[in-house]
């Protein structure tokens, strides 16, 4: 309890916009303003083939319901602050960073590739050093998963430097 | 009813899908939600019969399966049995690991069974009453049920709200239903068919668990080990039957309402227990009242979710959500006419229901230790072969590297999310219903000619409106009550 309120009293002092509850709704209104400019893009059905209301009039309804939700969460947080969350450590980060290096790697060189190549990256980070069970999670796994996608579902994955030595 | 079940390769299809829910159920982070929706591509190459008793199977085994960790690692597997930790270790810590297993496993099985019987007989009663549902109708039963979701869903209502808006408005991109109008789709041509149902769960409860672990590596679970195994008594059987019972009914009830079925209903089930017993100050302290009356009710859940789920086409719970989607993709369209034209299908999937609590009270029973085992296997193997699953399972379903990385982004959103204090559960049901949604209101606004007082004409939609904001003005009238 006493954390609790520690925790809280912590987030208490911080300036405002270092606060959750100002990023959270910062994020939320600037993503949905952006979104709700967009829907004034929106091409119009002509009057008279118009029936019911215009495709864009029901995003808008939500985009200004969820903006003014998140004004009532913000203004509810002045009474009830949230609780400070921990730092995150670093293998979240690396792990959002493996992601990118899969988005990288699966659109220039190959999608086996890239999942290998993410979940040695992924368990090494985490803590595994055996080379068999990095080699286990890279290679075997995704080689018996490739397999089983290509052979049972008869996908076909999209083509890259490894992908091709399979196909052709 | 269990005519079509007796093929040797839909019990086959039975018995797997309940290994398979309950190793998923075993191992905290994943669930039947993510299991079912990273299982959906393999269900192409099956017929919709074996297609929807596998995903239903994973639902029943899943749900109970986190029982094992919940009492032997005080981590539930799934948020449906986070009420069983309460009593369910504690009882382990004693050396009764055997009993608490014991009590979880039958109570699940009977919430589980009495549910496929509340299900046999109460969908076909509201598949009736959909009949006289229009459009007006169908909008205000999906607003209803946006609105429970709001009001009893886990966390804070308003955000509870926002993250159901949110799931709507990712409905509403690509080419509009009714006049082929782009929307939100920036001249990526991918976007023009919309963002797919399987990136968005997978993304949302796969991944961004994959994350969430990420920052839990220095966790360390205390194990209990399962040796000498003290069955229950027939004292214990007499002593909770009344529980047992009374949770099922409550796990039923919540299950029908649109919400996150399993999890309300076992903590309903659990403080309802508490106040009945006669030993309220034993709950916490490893009470097996305290462990019957959440694993009954959410086991009971997952028949109750799958009334309006079948009936109405409006899923009970996320996990109905994947098995809504599983329909559809297999051409079968929930609702009033299913019952009409295709009752052994329906028949087949109670059957199946009713086979998977016995199959998984066998499982449970005798391989809870080998089960509990599983949760050896380090995150740091287990997770990366996850994604490896998850990002095939996800490019399978249109072969697309775009519903990939929509995937990503939804697991990073996911995860702040749920760092935030918002419940992603409320997304998928509101990608679910956002067409019902947006479709029902505008062909309803086209019926009244626009005006929207016509809505308070319909007494049904009236009624389910009304049923609305008694919803929305719950939780204030509960935190009122809980400050006196």
């Amino acid at each position: 309890m006493n954390n609790v309120q520690n925790k809280k009293r912590a987030n208490k002092s911080l300036p405002f916009f270092f606060k959750d509850e100002f990023k959270v709704f910062f994020v939320i209104i600037f993503f949905s303003t952006i979104l709700l400019i967009s829907t004034f893009t929106f091409d119009k059905v002509p009057p008279i083939l118009n029936r019911g209301i215009q495709p864009a009039t029901f995003p808008k309804g939500l985009l200004v319901l969820i903006m003014f939700l998140t004004t009532i969460i913000y203004y509810l947080s002045f009474k009830n602050p949230w609780k400070k969350e921990k730092k995150l450590p670093k293998p979240f980060f690396l792990t959002i960073l493996s992601f990118v290096l899969f988005v990288v790697i699966s659109k220039t060189l190959d999608f086996f590739l890239a999942i290998s190549v993410l979940s040695i990256f992924v368990s090494y980070n985490w803590g595994e050093k055996r080379v068999f069970y990095l080699l286990l999670v890279g290679i075997i796994f995704p080689l018996v998963v490739f397999i089983f996608f290509e052979m049972i579902l008869g996908l076909r994955f999209p083509p890259g430097i490894i992908t091709n030595l399979y196909y052709y | 009813m269990m005519a079509p079940l007796f093929s040797s390769k839909l019990l086959i299809v039975l018995l797997f899908g309940t290994l398979f829910g309950l190793i998923l159920g075993v191992l905290p982070g994943l669930g039947p939600t993510t299991g079912g929706a990273l299982i959906l591509p393999f269900t192409m190459t099956l017929d919709p019969l074996s297609a929807i008793v596998l995903l239903t199977s994973i639902y029943c085994a899943g749900t109970y399966g986190g029982a094992i960790t919940a009492v032997l690692i005080n981590t539930p597997g799934t948020p449906a049995a986070a009420a069983t930790c309460l009593d369910g270790y504690p009882l382990a810590q004693k050396g009764e690991a055997g009993r608490a297993l014991g009590m979880a496993t039958v109570s699940s099985t009977v919430g589980g069974i009495f549910s496929v019987i509340v299900l046999v007989f109460f969908a076909p009663v509201l598949a009736k009453l959909a009949y006289e549902f229009g459009q007006p109708e169908y909008f205000a039963l999906a607003i209803f049920g946006l609105t429970m979701l709001a009001s009893i869903g886990e966390g804070s209502p308003v955000k509870n709200l926002i993250a159901g808006a949110f799931g709507i408005l990712i409905s509403t991109i690509g080419k509009d239903f009714m006049t082929s109008i782009d929307r939100f789709t920036y001249g990526i041509n991918e976007l023009s068919v919309g963002i797919g149902f399987i990136p968005v769960v997978v993304g949302l409860f796969a991944i961004s668990e994959m994350l969430t672990q990420s920052t839990l590596l220095d966790q360390v679970f205390k194990r209990v080990a399962l040796k000498a195994v003290k069955l229950p008594s027939l004292d214990d059987y007499k002593k909770t039957w009344k529980t047992i019972l009374r949770s099922s009914g409550i796990g039923s009830f919540i299950g029908v309402l649109p919400a996150e079925g399993g999890t309300v209903a076992s903590l309903i089930g659990y403080s309802e227990a508490k106040r009945f017993s006669k030993e309220p100050e034993e709950f916490g302290k490893g009470s097996i009242e305290g462990i019957v009356g959440a694993e009954a009710a959410n086991n009971a859940a997952t028949g109750g979710a799958m009334v309006p789920t079948l009936a109405l086409g409006i899923p009970g719970s996320a996990t109905t959500a994947v098995i809504l989607t599983g329909l559809i993709i297999h051409g079968v369209r929930p609702g009033p006419d299913l019952f009409r034209e295709q009752p052994d299908f329906l028949y087949g999937i109670f059957g199946a229901m009713l086979i998977a609590n016995v199959l998984f009270f066998i499982f449970g029973f005798f391989g809870a230790k080998l089960f509990a085992r599983i949760t050896l296997v380090p995150n740091k193997i287990l997770w990366p072969m996850i994604f490896a699953v998850s990002v095939c399972g996800t490019y399978s379903l249109s072969q697309s590297i775009i519903d990939v990385w929509i995937m990503l982004f939804f697991g990073v959103l996911g995860f702040f999310m749920r760092r935030f204090g918002f419940s992603v559960v409320p997304v998928i049901i509101g990608l679910i219903l956002g067409e019902l949604v947006e479709g029902t209101l505008r062909q309803s606004l086209v019926i009244f000619d626009g005006n929207w007082l016509m809505f308070l004409t319909r007494p049904i939609a009236l009624t389910f409106f009304i049923l609305s904001l008694i919803a929305l003005a719950f939780p204030l009238i509960r935190s009122k009550k809980n400050k006196k």
